[in-house]
């Protein structure tokens, strides 16, 4: 990953021509854009229909029949089960289970919950709101913290700062979430009571779901307090999910500054006497980026994925919980609609990262 | 009532900060979301929690607390002489809720009653296969087979006609799947071509009204201010904050998120019941954990050898490691909260040394056998793995070999109902409708082996008393009958009866009125709070 991408060039011109080393020139121009956009948009296809199979396939291998466990301890008549299987329509062979389920994935139809028996088109927006507005609230804190942090410990490589901050880092990283969120509840919403124990908003509030995201929706409402009280149900969530990224992008950061630093520009723009804030803030870090956008990228496809522990622990309605919720009750449509729904997050976020990439190093779009 | 007065109404009132408001809002923090609003298609205890204790009323209903069966939407019913008819004659000037999404044009009657039993009764209608799930419940209680037919005798009359004479009828119409529905809103959902909201925007005759849910976040209900008993429900709002992780719960309790809190961690309970911020009240749960032996196949086929395995389970260690603390020890294979409950019964005294000799007598030396631990956790039994690991230390002390044994649990369920499984089983139950033949001839009768009844233990005695006991009417002579029965199921011992769960339920001290129900259902009908 980091070592792949090698980047110097395009940030930093010492000459006022162009920096090459070795290569073509870059040029910013439409054409070679348009077409690396286009070859990232193909390789969606055999992967949107590789995740198609393969999340139809994932909950059948896992052992337990549905039917059994949804009747549990009181059981079930084999007049009864055979009864069950026609209605789920169990009885038809496996690959004709499969072409109704990717017919209706082409018609944008999900099939509908054995449990809840509502859509699971509709479920998965009624909840993905909640885990993209924790998510990106995460993310937000992870990067504005993780960045800086990285750059100054590289430049401060060895010395205390850097120390304390990259022990705290492998502290944040290994720390397990479970104990963690907990910890800062007792601490900060039992004992001190600054933050609530959990959920999205004070149970005083009440206003339709307009948009799901509850920083916009109590805005919308026009309750006195209410976006407050978003903003304090989304701080200690936040801060948990944040954890884990927060500590790999700092150090991630850190490790690809390092490597930069080292190169001969950054010692010429040195040389030139440059002030130190231009040579690392502008010239080293726009090149450490590489790694750290990819990194951010695996992370922000993760979280969308659902924070299952996060979401569990802080009564957070997102989507992680439903798809383990429904894996447990074997669920089948809504296990294999929404870790399609997910997967194809997923990829969007990666054609993005791909994107970045593209417009950050130029040589990237041109391979 | 519109979404603009409930608005109005819930954002000056829900504050539990201003309690002292005029209204009053009770926020129970529910451990986990609802299937869907429909307790026909469900059987779930919490979804019953969130639709059949709030919103509806059954013709019959178990009086909370007990497992005593007292009138409700029914006022009063009685048998014909043969036990094959049951008529009820219905409350007058009950209404259904009137919302959003319906308004009642007429008082609940008797085509209500017809089409809530209809629809998972008659395979040909329209209802049987609208909502896209099934009567899971219906079926299990095995009303299709019991109903032979329902007939509207006039606007408040209704009688059911049986196949064959059950006593226990009357205890299934208490269930949560006979909650009482409005035809008249089935009519119009199904004429609108949208059966499925049948199981989203309920409307029932019951205490609370629904107002609206958000899905794995909250449930609020307002207070039906036409319910047919006349005083109740005693809160203005019933709000359900889903809380799924029991430490969380507790914090929230702590902190007044919430009043009242459901399944606390076992390790929590001593620190609750010393925090004089919470009052914890706590009973047996109507449940039993137990290990069936397979008495088809030897040496388990001798009741010596079963009650030798017996005397030598330390059960008390059992309580103490798997339950910590919230359980308690069983003797008998219904829990103390049943009628007809055999307190007279002394259980097997724990004594290694003299199984070891009733084994000898028996003619039983090297004896290895395996022990089915359960993959899942259940309120009777909440680390079977753990359980099973003590039984082969109790078992190695009295030289039996013991071999644990678990799969996937679907396949447990499965094989382990088989007659010629081998090993014995650690299972339980949790009972339905608090009747002992719910227990007794689901687990243990004749009909249940190859199914229901793990210990594959098909004893005529005990299989002619509980059958007896289904056909009586009279509690008295059948109290006597399932009490003769587990003095049998004693001597003969088919399983060892480990333990009963104790269901814990801390609350704030302003709580008023809460009652614990042995079914282990939340209600709040007759809950206030203090100022």
């Amino acid at each position: 990953m980091g070592g792949a991408v090698r980047l110097h060039g395009p940030a930093f011109r010492v000459t006022g021509k162009s920096n090459r080393r070795g290569d073509d020139p870059p040029r910013m121009t439409r054409g070679p854009m348009l077409r690396y956009f286009l070859s990232k948009l193909l390789t969606f296809v055999p992967t949107f229909l590789g995740v198609t199979l393969v999340s139809f396939a994932f909950i059948r291998v896992l052992p337990g029949d549905p039917i059994i466990v949804m009747a549990g301890e009181r059981g079930v008549s084999p007049e009864r089960y055979a009864e069950l299987v026609a209605q789920f329509g169990f009885d038809r062979p496996i690959y004709v289970q499969f072409w109704d389920y990717f017919t209706g994935v082409l018609q944008g139809d999900l099939g509908q919950s054995f449990v809840t028996k509502r859509p699971v088109w509709d479920e998965f927006f009624s909840l993905f709101p909640a885990t993209l507005e924790l998510s990106t609230v995460a993310i937000t804190i992870a990067v504005l913290l993780g960045i800086p942090a990285g750059v100054i410990a590289a430049t401060q490589r060895g010395k205390l700062f850097d120390r304390l901050l990259m022990s705290s880092a492998l502290i944040g990283y290994s720390m397990p979430i479970f104990w963690w969120a907990l910890l800062l509840i007792i601490v900060f919403s039992g004992n001190l009571g600054w933050t609530p124990v959990s959920g999205r908003i004070d149970l005083m509030f009440y206003f339709p779901n307009t948009t799901g995201f509850m920083l916009i929706d109590s805005l919308l409402s026009g309750q006195k307090g209410a976006f407050a009280s978003a903003v304090s149900h989304l701080v200690l969530p936040s801060i948990v999910l944040a954890t884990i990224p927060l500590a790999v992008i700092a150090r991630q950061t850190r490790s690809a500054m390092l490597e930069v630093l080292s190169e001969d520009y950054i010692r010429t723009a040195r040389a030139k006497g440059l002030a130190p804030i231009r040579v690392n803030g502008l010239h080293a870090l726009r090149n450490a980026l590489i790694p750290v956008i990819t990194v951010i990228g695996l992370m922000v496809g993760t979280l969308l994925a659902g924070a299952i522990l996060t979401e569990t622990i802080f009564s957070w309605p997102g989507i992680g919980k439903w798809m383990v919720d429904s894996i447990f009750r074997r669920d089948y449509p809504v296990v294999q609609g929404g870790l399609l729904l997910v997967a194809v997050m997923v990829m969007v976020v990666n054609l993005i990262v791909d994107l970045l990439y593209g417009f950050i190093n130029p040589k990237i779009r041109k391979r | 009532m519109s979404l603009r007065t409930i608005m109005t109404a819930t954002s000056l009132v829900l504050s539990m900060a201003s309690a002292a408001s005029a209204q009053s809002t009770l926020v129970y923090c529910s451990e986990g979301s609802p299937e869907g609003f429909d307790p026909a298609l469900y059987s779930a205890g919490t979804t019953f929690d969130a639709t059949s204790h709030p919103i509806f009323n059954q013709l019959v209903e178990f009086k909370t607390g007990t497992t005593e069966v007292v009138p409700g939407l029914a006022e009063s019913w009685e048998a014909s002489e043969d036990g094959l008819e049951y008529t009820f004659h219905l409350r007058q000037g009950v209404t259904f809720h009137s919302t959003d999404w319906f308004t009642p044009s007429r008082d609940f009657n008797a085509d209500d009653v017809v089409f809530s039993f209809m629809r998972q009764l008659d395979t040909e209608g329209p209802w049987y296969t609208a909502e896209g799930g099934s009567y899971v419940y219906f079926n299990d209680m095995s009303m299709p087979d019991l109903i032979k037919e329902i007939v509207k005798v006039d606007d408040y009359t209704v009688k059911f006609v049986l196949n064959r004479v059950e006593a226990p009828f009357i205890a299934n119409l208490a269930m949560d799947f006979a909650s009482i529905q409005s035809a008249e809103y089935a009519d119009q959902l199904l004429a609108a071509g949208t059966p499925e909201l049948l199981n989203q925007q309920p409307i029932g005759t019951g205490p609370f009204e629904f107002v609206m849910y958000q899905k794995d976040a909250v449930i609020r209900y307002a207070k039906n201010t036409e319910y047919w008993n006349a005083g109740l429900p005693k809160v203005d709002n019933l709000v359900f904050a889903i809380t799924t992780d029991a430490s969380v719960r507790y914090q929230k309790l702590l902190a007044g998120e919430c009043h009242i809190m459901p399944y606390p961690n076992p390790a929590d309970i001593a620190e609750m019941k010393a925090n004089p911020d919470v009052n914890v009240m706590e009973q047996e749960g109507l449940n039993v954990g137990y290990l069936a032996y397979n008495t088809q196949q030897a040496p388990f086929d001798n009741p010596v050898v079963r009650k030798a395995l017996n005397m030598a389970i330390d059960k008390q260690s059992i309580i103490d490691v798997v339950f910590q603390g919230s359980g308690q020890i069983a003797k008998n294979p219904i829990p103390p909260t049943m009628w007809s409950y055999n307190d007279a019964i002394v259980d097997d005294v724990y004594d290694p040394e003299a199984a070891k000799a009733m084994l000898a007598e028996a003619g039983v030396s090297d004896l290895s056998m395996k022990i089915w631990a359960m993959p899942v956790q259940r309120p009777y039994n909440p680390n079977a793995r753990r359980m099973a690991e003590l039984m082969q230390e109790d078992f190695a002390r009295i030289g039996v070999n013991v071999e644990i044994v678990s799969y996937e649990w679907g396949e447990y369920l499965d094989r382990s109902k088989a007659t010629d499984r081998d090993g014995a089983v650690l299972l339980g139950w949790t009972g339905d409708n608090g009747d002992p033949d719910n227990f007794l001839a689901v687990l243990l009768g004749c009909d249940g082996v190859g199914g229901g009844n793990r210990a594959q233990w098909c004893y005529e005695p005990f299989n002619d008393v509980i059958q007896k006991a289904k056909t009586v009417s009279d509690p008295a002579e059948r109290t006597a009958l399932y009490e003769q029965a587990q003095v049998i199921f004693k001597e003969q011992a088919p399983w060892a009866t480990i333990a009963h769960s104790v269901v814990f339920m801390p609350m704030r001290p302003e709580v008023e009125g809460y009652v614990m129900h042995p079914l282990g259902g939340h209600i709040f009908t007759e809950v206030s709070l203090a100022e």
